[in-house]
């Protein structure tokens, strides 16, 4: 749809509206009726275009036999789902998909609000807080792949934080976060904590910034210190924003991919992995696109309960 | 917290206020270490020799300053390429995004029509769709488009990606706008294009502004799809290049360094720039939606 074209025709209710000249009021209003969805035609092409068609493609791959990779497919009914549900490493994803989730969104909302609270406190100047604010920010606007890269630097076993943590007695010997069975999950976790918090930290200052003042005053008549006024003031307050924000943060850390991928690709065996790097390596490293989308439609499944929670959470606020 | 600011009449709670307040800034000093350090290491790393990065004591500051490691991705064509990619597809992808989301924010701020409410609903529940999902479809889609490892791929899947928000965005700026504006530009003998263009839109800016920043970002530091949609070295975007630069040198952490830095400035500069617009609707969308 251009504008230009639409502009230069002779100016009328309808211009925008190809077809013939205006005739009666009758036709004139049913194209009145189609106005809207000339507007939104481009929108509709492109979502129903890469999203509702692929989405259908995806389903029905899941339930060939070759998806892609051979044009000779045949319907396998709910094999490939089986085969993903039986395959140990699935197990191993889900769960540690979940913990990653979990850690990162509570980590995430208690930094955020943490920090939130301190940049609207008056206690400290008005100066300084601007200054903190860009600064606590920085994180979230790093790129992915740059947050990997620089990570895999200062957790390698000659990097920084094996400097600090060797000389403070932390840890006897330098240690590979990274590589280790055990550290990896924790590790890529703290490096999705420090990336993520500034989300909720923004949201969360929004959120308090909206508090109604007078508020915090009937609360001081009653005799609330700032403990109890945090309690009942400001937690019930924020708690809209605060159930948003886990939930779409919950969405958007179970679909991480490059992060872990660049860290440890999913690894050291498994430890790592999670549903979306298990899901990439059936398609892209094992070829098995027919089980790959079986997978990749679980994990739809497993988001779409998470949308609906959130959208019924919204509709509920207003 | 604000409780002792209003009631200061005792010394004791001057005193106690006294506390408060160093813990805070306290408070936000360890902040400030824990968001900014790493990243005042990327920098100071980008300026250092390769062996020097990992010298014990590590050193902050260097004293063999270096712009060696820039000068080499500066000076690579096929390192320049991937910022060129970069910045061809995020300026596309918002601009184009701008243009469609705004036509569509506008039929659903202005028009009351059948399945409107189920179009909202498809456009906000596509936000949820999880990219490995429709990683494998595309996939096959892109190439059946003929749009494999092109730039077209890569801009018509971002704006799949980054249409929701604008449309939810601009949608709520054109509502706060009056229905008279239209009024006054049909009674002149305007139509609605005109409308849309000349007036709804400029008069948001502060929502496009944020909106384009936003789509930029989004665009700039996309992973998945830019690794799996192109295939050479000259359709390669910012954050491939990263990774490719990580497996190819076995470890020049100053040019990976290097790197990083030049990927983060225009993400940055745009920030700066826009913080205001962009920090109120980030925060609008994401407490609205």
């Amino acid at each position: 749809m251009t504008s230009a074209e639409a502009v230069a025709l002779p100016s009328s209710e309808d211009v925008d509206v190809p077809g013939p000249a205006p005739a009666a009021p009758k036709q004139s209003s049913g194209r009145r009726a189609l106005t809207p969805y000339l507007f939104l035609s481009p929108t509709l092409v492109l979502l129903i275009g890469l999203m509702a068609v692929p989405i259908a493609m995806v389903i029905a791959y899941s339930f060939m036999k070759r998806a892609i990779t051979n044009p000779d497919t045949s319907f396998v009914g709910l094999d490939n789902y089986l085969a993903v549900i039986q395959d140990p490493s699935f197990t191993v994803s889900l769960v540690n998909t979940l913990i990653f989730c979990a850690v990162s969104v509570v980590a995430h909302f208690v930094i955020g609000l943490a920090f939130a609270l301190l940049l609207n406190s008056d206690l400290v100047p008005v100066g300084l807080r601007v200054a903190f604010r860009a600064i606590l920010i920085l994180p979230w606007l790093f790129t992915v792949a740059v947050t990997a890269v620089l990570w895999r630097m200062l957790l390698s076993p000659n990097g920084v934080i094996n400097y600090l943590a060797t000389n403070a007695g932390v840890v006897g010997a330098p240690i590979e976060w990274l590589s280790s069975a055990d550290l990896a999950l924790p590790a890529i976790t703290f490096i999705n904590i420090w990336c993520g918090y500034p989300f909720f930290m923004i949201s969360l200052l929004a959120g308090l910034q909206g508090i109604p003042q007078d508020l915090y005053e009937a609360a001081k008549v009653d005799g609330a210190g700032p403990v109890a006024q945090f309690v009942s003031v400001t937690l019930p307050q924020l708690r809209p924003v605060i159930i948003s924000m886990a939930l779409l943060d919950f969405i958007w850390t179970s679909q991480q991919f490059a992060l872990i991928w660049m860290t440890t690709g999913g690894g050291p065996i498994n430890a790592t992995e999670v549903l979306s790097t298990f899901t990439y390596k059936l398609a892209f490293a094992s070829y098995d696109f027919a089980e790959a989308s079986a997978s990749a439609v679980i994990v739809l499944l497993l988001s779409t309960i998470l949308a609906v929670l959130y959208v019924r959470h919204q509709r509920a606020k207003e | 917290m604000s409780t002792t600011a209003t009631i200061p009449r005792r010394r004791r709670i001057h005193g106690r206020r006294r506390v408060a307040q160093v813990c805070a800034v306290i408070g936000l000093f360890l902040g400030g270490l824990f968001a900014g350090l790493p990243i005042l290491w990327m920098l100071s790393s980008s300026f250092k020799s390769n062996t020097e990065i990992f010298e014990q004591p590590p050193r902050l500051i260097t004293e063999n300053f270096s712009l060696d490691a820039y000068v080499t991705i500066l000076t690579d064509p096929v390192k320049v390429r991937f910022f060129i990619n970069s910045y061809v597809v995020a300026i596309a992808v918002s601009l184009l995004s701008l243009a469609v989301a705004s036509f569509g924010a506008y039929a659903l701020s202005r028009f009351e029509f059948p399945f409107k409410k189920q179009i909202n609903v498809l456009i906000i529940s596509v936000q949820a769709v999880p990219p490995i999902t429709l990683l494998i479809p595309y996939f096959g889609l892109v190439v059946f488009l003929g749009i494999y490892n092109s730039y077209a791929g890569l801009i018509l899947t971002y704006m799949v990606f980054v249409l929701p928000y604008a449309i939810i965005m601009l949608t709520g700026y054109f509502n706060t706008l009056p229905r008279e504006l239209d009024e006054a530009v049909a009674v002149d003998g305007g139509g609605r294009v005109t409308t849309l263009v000349r007036i709804l839109m400029p008069i948001s800016l502060p929502g496009m502004v944020s909106v384009g920043v936003y789509t930029f970002m989004i665009a700039w530091n996309e992973y998945i799809f830019a690794l799996t949609l192109t295939r050479t070295d000259d359709m390669r975007t910012v954050p491939i290049g990263i990774q490719l630069l990580m497996g190819q040198h076995s470890y020049n952490w100053n040019e990976m360094m290097a790197m990083s830095v030049l990927g983060c400035i225009p993400v940055l500069i745009l920030f700066l720039i826009f913080q205001r617009y962009f920090m109120s609707g980030m925060t609008a969308g994401a407490v609205k939606v």
